[in-house]
């Protein structure tokens, strides 16, 4: 007899992916969201689960149909991995209780079972990128996530058609940003004759000099970027953001370019070693500019738009900015930094999305010139808007500020006066969130709402989630334990392991 | 009554408990008074009965919460928060009853929320005042800025809105980026960020190191208004007077420039600064300011931005104190947070109760005033004298200090800026009273009288004070301001201990 | 020597190919030709990967016991693209119904006329 929790690694994702059949059978309204709750549910659980075990005995490996790797495909729970399985299924959980009301309104009733079949099988991608141990397994989620991923926001199309050719041209992007990765996968198979990381991982050195794997580093870490909507490869992020339905606007905010983060973490520090990446590729010349320049120019061109979930959506790209850059600093506290803020921002933004999904819900519309006066309107879904915009501004007691600490410190920590630099584009970058921010907040209090409208709140199953993130996000900006505490413990982890 | 740290953290509770039981009782106004009022006694007791405890030289520490694995919101009473405190939430409950009174009078809208956001600020202030580490003073610090921009912006206009973003900009814009990298700087370089009596940079910081730590600290503390950073306290007259009275001339100013006493004390270090020299710029730029916002106050026609830029000027003597680093001129600051806290929000409540009572805002509208407002003209020629420092009255104390500290740093430089200073809060204070009672009403003259037949133009019948509400608040501060000037020996004695390392 | 390399050649043609025609194409029918080039590419590639000079196909010979072992190629690449030739499918099947339902919903499948449209609404 086989005890369940040995199983746990596979079925974290093999749950999402065998239910989603079933639930695009399902009719009607209630069904197939209640069935795709539980079944996050459920994998939020074994994450935990997995979590707790990887702490108590360190990283689990699973041999995927009894196969031992490098032949068979092998699942790896280590620190991070369990980290991002748990922050995924979360958000995923929470978003669900969201949905419910929230999608009624977008989609009609007769595509709802496939609707949660497609977010289902979109949640299998995430989680299964993060718990294979296997390059090509990697490229099979991939794609698995972002199939889904282009359907859900297709989706959209109702409330607007520009879904569609915002779904398309994330599509194209996607689908060229996934070959390169899979093209980069081949030239280090060539090289290395085996696709499981680990494996890679201890057989890089030898070979790590060669023109072939100069050039599968490149197309990997270019597809993963491509992915990561890091700037200028992110104009496929805004379109997709803007006009995909509210629900998968935040869950994606919250998970699918974290997702890419984890893969670019994974790949430099876990695959090619940081000797490697940075000693030897200088990749911090090549993310450093781009990282900065996204997340400067991406917050200034956050502050013009007319469009909240736009706004919010420019926003993501800077901060995706932030994590890259955490990345790019090549230290143990830069890296920190950037596990916290992926965990930090996962939680902020997806609460603000869910507060604009509110609004959506009474309003009809996310444009800043239809939600005036919407502070007097629906009193309680704007305090909580506003509350996540302080996270995002980086105030303390949210944990932005926590985020914005651990990176400034990692500049810091470098020195120099390219350093000093640096925290005053960090700090310039802040103040620009403070204008974009301010701006919503401004057209929210002291415009007039329309003629003719009183007050009414978005229904409580709306509120209570978005409250719950908003409240969420101040716990972990005050009680930092958790996110802290694994961040530290994944950076020593993965920087431990060069 | 309960162990010293327990009361600690009571003065942050009770107001936070306070502004919920505000928003309950939102539906009844009495209620809802009532328990702002009691709420403010109970602080004022609260914090009081710490004060015993401080006096002896014990400092109660306590940690609210391990923000990170290295640095946690810690508080920590130490004399010259404790000062601080015990100005603040003895003002609050004056402050309290001048609200009622001037919300009720002018009949405005949205009171709950006004009474809940000032709770809040008072808590954060009180956070400010007890923060044991760089960290903790500046969350507290942000949850000040942001409780109270929507008591700036109270009114909900165009004006109030313009207002609310020169206000917040300017404070979020230097805290966030120059504050917080000054602390971080900070923490990297000395690998803490605790208040330590003598300071922590000695030894972990070269001289120009310093001297950029110490102009992102000086400047990063928006909230001191040093210029030209300073346009954010006259945009937040917008605010009812009550806001301008308690936040605007105490808490929020006050939490300024006892941010600098506090870096300067404690993070530098008064002898640390000396050696250096790091400090010579700042004396030169708060004395500049001092005689500078002086100088655009004789212009100002409108009561409040008169005041705001006396404020201006009055906080320059603080971060003067403390530039100067002698303990000297250091006492001088900390005497001036309390004596100046006493006259200014005396004057500030004047201006409110004018306004309550005529609705007038321009000083020159408000010749022969006085004589339709005796107590409240008579209360703000105290308050006035004591901010000029003429003693019988608290505020002769710290610019009598201040002087003894620019003579100890050989200044006299300094010491003439003092002077001129003084004279200029003459200019622009003491006309206001003397157009009050010497000048007849606007549009009346008085008859030609000859000498020797003059008759007091004082009669019962003209007299037409505002609601009692507003008019007791500023009589019990001018005559607090006259019996601060026999306390200042006490309150030496408490902060003596930070002077002498 | 450069010519023993000619399956990678291809490879790399086909790759830019797609690429091009991805990028510079305003019909959407013809980006995802170009898409596909694109893909099929590296299909190309895997399958070169695996293939060894000499080998035979990957299917043990029993019962020969008077011939040496032979050289077999290498069937894992030939196995993995096998998967990605079925994600390539699912992608153009994805995309060539987003273009069915950007046809009917604007009436054009031209970028430069859909943006005008975007823009205009």
């Amino acid at each position: 007899m086989i005890s369940l929790s040995s199983q746990f690694p596979i079925l974290v994702a093999l749950a999402p992916l065998m239910a989603a059949p079933f639930c695009a059978l399902f009719r009607g309204n209630t069904l197939p969201w209640a069935m795709t709750t539980i079944i996050s549910a459920f994998s939020f659980y074994v994450s935990l689960s997995l979590l707790f075990s990887v702490v108590a005995s360190g990283p689990i490996s699973y041999e995927l149909g009894g196969w031992a790797p490098p032949w068979g495909i092998e699942y790896v729970v280590d620190p991070l991995s369990g980290f991002m399985l748990v922050l995924i299924s979360g958000i995923s959980t929470g978003v669900l209780l969201f949905a419910r009301d929230s999608i009624t309104k977008e989609v009609p009733a007769h595509q709802l079972g496939l609707f949660f079949a497609a977010y289902l099988l979109s949640l299998t991608g995430m989680l299964g990128i993060c718990i294979t141990g296997d390059a090509f397994n990697i490229f099979v989620f991939l794609e698995i996530m972002s199939l889904s991923s282009y359907a859900l926001i297709a989706m959209g199309e109702r409330t607007d058609r520009r879904a569609l050719t915002a779904a398309f041209q994330y599509l194209i992007i996607g689908t060229v940003g996934a070959t390169f990765y899979l093209t980069g996968v081949g030239l280090i198979y060539m090289m290395t004759g085996t696709l499981n990381i680990a494996d890679i991982a201890s057989r890089f050195p030898e070979i790590e000099g060669t023109r072939p794997i100069l050039a599968g580093v490149g197309f990997i870490i270019v597809g993963i970027c491509i992915k990561l909507a890091l700037f200028p490869m992110h104009v496929w992020l805004p379109n997709s953001y803007t006009y995909a339905p509210n629900i998968i606007t935040a869950f994606f905010a919250g998970t699918a370019t974290k997702v890419s983060v984890y893969l670019l973490i994974r790949f430099i520090f876990t695959v090619f070693g940081p000797n490697y990446s940075f000693a030897g590729l200088g990749l911090t010349d090549v993310l450093m500019p781009l990282a900065i320049l996204g997340f400067l120019s991406m917050s200034a061109v956050a502050i013009f738009q007319t469009n909240l979930k736009r706004l919010l959506a420019y926003s993501s790209v800077a901060q995706l900015g932030y994590m890259v850059l955490g990345i790019a600093l090549a230290s143990e506290a830069g890296l920190t930094a950037s596990v916290v803020h992926i965990f930090n921002h996962a939680v902020v933004k997806t609460g603000l999305f869910l507060s604009v999904g509110c609004m959506f819900y009474v309003v009809g519309s996310t444009y800043l010139k239809d939600l005036q006066g919407v502070g007097r309107r629906m009193p309680l879904t704007t305090f909580g808007f506003a509350l996540g915009g302080l996270g995002l501004i980086g105030v303390p007691l949210t944990p932005g500020f926590i985020s914005k600490w651990y990176l400034v410190v990692a500049v810091l920590e470098k020195g120099s006066y390219f350093g000093y630099a640096l925290v005053a584009a960090l700090m310039v970058s802040s103040l620009l969130a403070v204008i974009y921010i301010w701006r919503v907040v401004e057209v929210a209090y002291f415009r007039p709402p329309p003629e003719g409208t009183e007050t009414q709140e978005a229904p409580l199953s709306l509120l209570i989630p978005t409250w719950i993130f908003i409240l969420g996000s101040f716990y972990f900006g005050i009680e930092t334990s958790f996110n802290v505490g694994f961040a530290k413990t994944i950076a020593s982890f993965l920087m431990g392991g060069a | 009554m309960f162990a010293l740290e327990t009361h600690v953290i009571l003065a942050l509770i009770i107001p936070l408990l306070g502004a919920v039981g505000i928003a309950i009782a939102s539906a009844a106004p009495n209620i809802r008074e009532t328990v702002t009022l009691v709420t403010s006694v109970l602080l004022c007791l609260n914090v009081f009965s710490i004060l015993p405890g401080v006096m002896n030289g014990v400092e109660p520490v306590v940690v609210l919460v391990q923000l990170m694995p290295e640095i946690g919101l810690t508080l920590k009473v130490e004399p010259l928060g404790m000062t601080f405190a015990a100005v603040a939430s003895s003002l609050w409950i004056i402050n309290s009853i001048y609200s009622i009174g001037y919300m009720r009078g002018n009949n405005e809208p949205r009171q709950t929320g006004f009474y809940v956001c000032f709770a809040i600020a008072i808590a954060a202030t009180m956070g400010v005042a007890f923060s044991a580490n760089l960290l903790t003073l500046f969350v507290f610090y942000e949850v000040l800025t942001l409780s109270t921009y929507p008591l700036v912006t109270h009114k909900k206009n165009a004006e109030a809105l313009k207002g609310g973003r020169i206000y917040l900009g300017i404070l979020i814009g230097t805290s966030i980026g120059l504050f917080l990298p000054a602390i971080i700087w900070t923490w990297t370089l000395a690998g803490t960020v605790d208040f330590v009596k003598g300071g922590i940079l000695d030894g972990h910081a070269s001289a120009g190191v310093t001297g950029v730590l110490l102009f992102l600290f000086m400047y990063g503390i928006g909230k001191a208004a040093l210029m030209p950073i300073h346009r954010w306290l006259p945009a937040a007259m917008v605010a009812p007077t009550p806001v301008s009275a308690l936040l605007h001339a105490v808490a929020v100013v006050k939490a300024g420039v006892f941010a600098v006493l506090k870096v300067v004390i404690y993070i530098f270090g008064i002898d640390f600064l000396s050696q250096t020299g790091a400090s010579e710029w700042l004396t030169w730029v708060a004395a500049y300011t001092l005689i500078a916002a002086s100088v655009v106050a004789l212009t100002k026609d409108n009561l409040k931005a008169r005041l705001a830029y006396s404020t201006i000027s009055q906080l320059a003597y603080v971060v003067l104190g403390a530039s100067m680093a002698t303990s000297m001129a250091v006492a001088g600051g900390a005497l001036q947070i309390v004596m100046h806290a006493f006259g200014k929000i005396t004057l500030f409540f004047c201006a409110g109760a004018i306004y309550t009572a005529v609705h007038k805002t321009e000083i020159s509208d408000m010749r022969g005033l006085g004589r339709q407002m005796p107590l409240t003209f008579i209360a703000f020629l105290i308050g006035a004298l004591s901010i000029i420092g003429l003693p019988p009255l608290g505020g002769s104390w710290s610019k009598f200090y201040l002087m003894l500290g620019a003579a100890e740093a050989d200044e006299i430089y300094l010491m003439i800026v003092l002077l001129v200073s003084s004279l200029l809060n003459i200019a622009y204070l003491l006309p206001i009273v003397a157009r009050g009672f010497f000048y007849p009403p606007l549009g009346q003259s008085d008859e030609p009288t000859p000498v020797g037949y003059e008759k007091s133009d004082f009669s019962w019948r003209n007299i037409q004070e505002a609601p009692l509400f507003c008019v007791l608040p500023p009589v019990l501060t001018a005559i607090t301001c006259v019996i601060l000037f026999f306390l200042a020996d006490p309150i030496m004695r408490l902060i003596e201990p930070i002077l002498t390392p | 020597m450069s010519f023993g390399f000619f399956n990678y050649w291809v490879f790399i043609i086909l790759l830019m190919i797609g690429l091009y025609t991805v990028m510079s194409r305003n019909n959407f029918v013809k980006k995802m030709i170009g898409l596909s080039l694109f893909q099929i590419s590296v299909f190309l590639f895997y399958i070169s990967m695996g293939k060894i000079s000499g080998g035979t196909a990957p299917i043990v010979i029993s019962g020969s016991l008077d011939t040496a072992e032979p050289i077999y190629s290498n069937p894992l690449p030939h196995v993995l693209i096998l998967t990605a030739i079925v994600v390539g499918i699912a992608t153009t099947a994805l995309g060539l119904s987003l273009v069915v339902r950007i046809k009917e919903s604007f009436g054009t499948i031209e970028e430069d006329d859909i943006l005008e449209m975007e823009d205009g609404a």
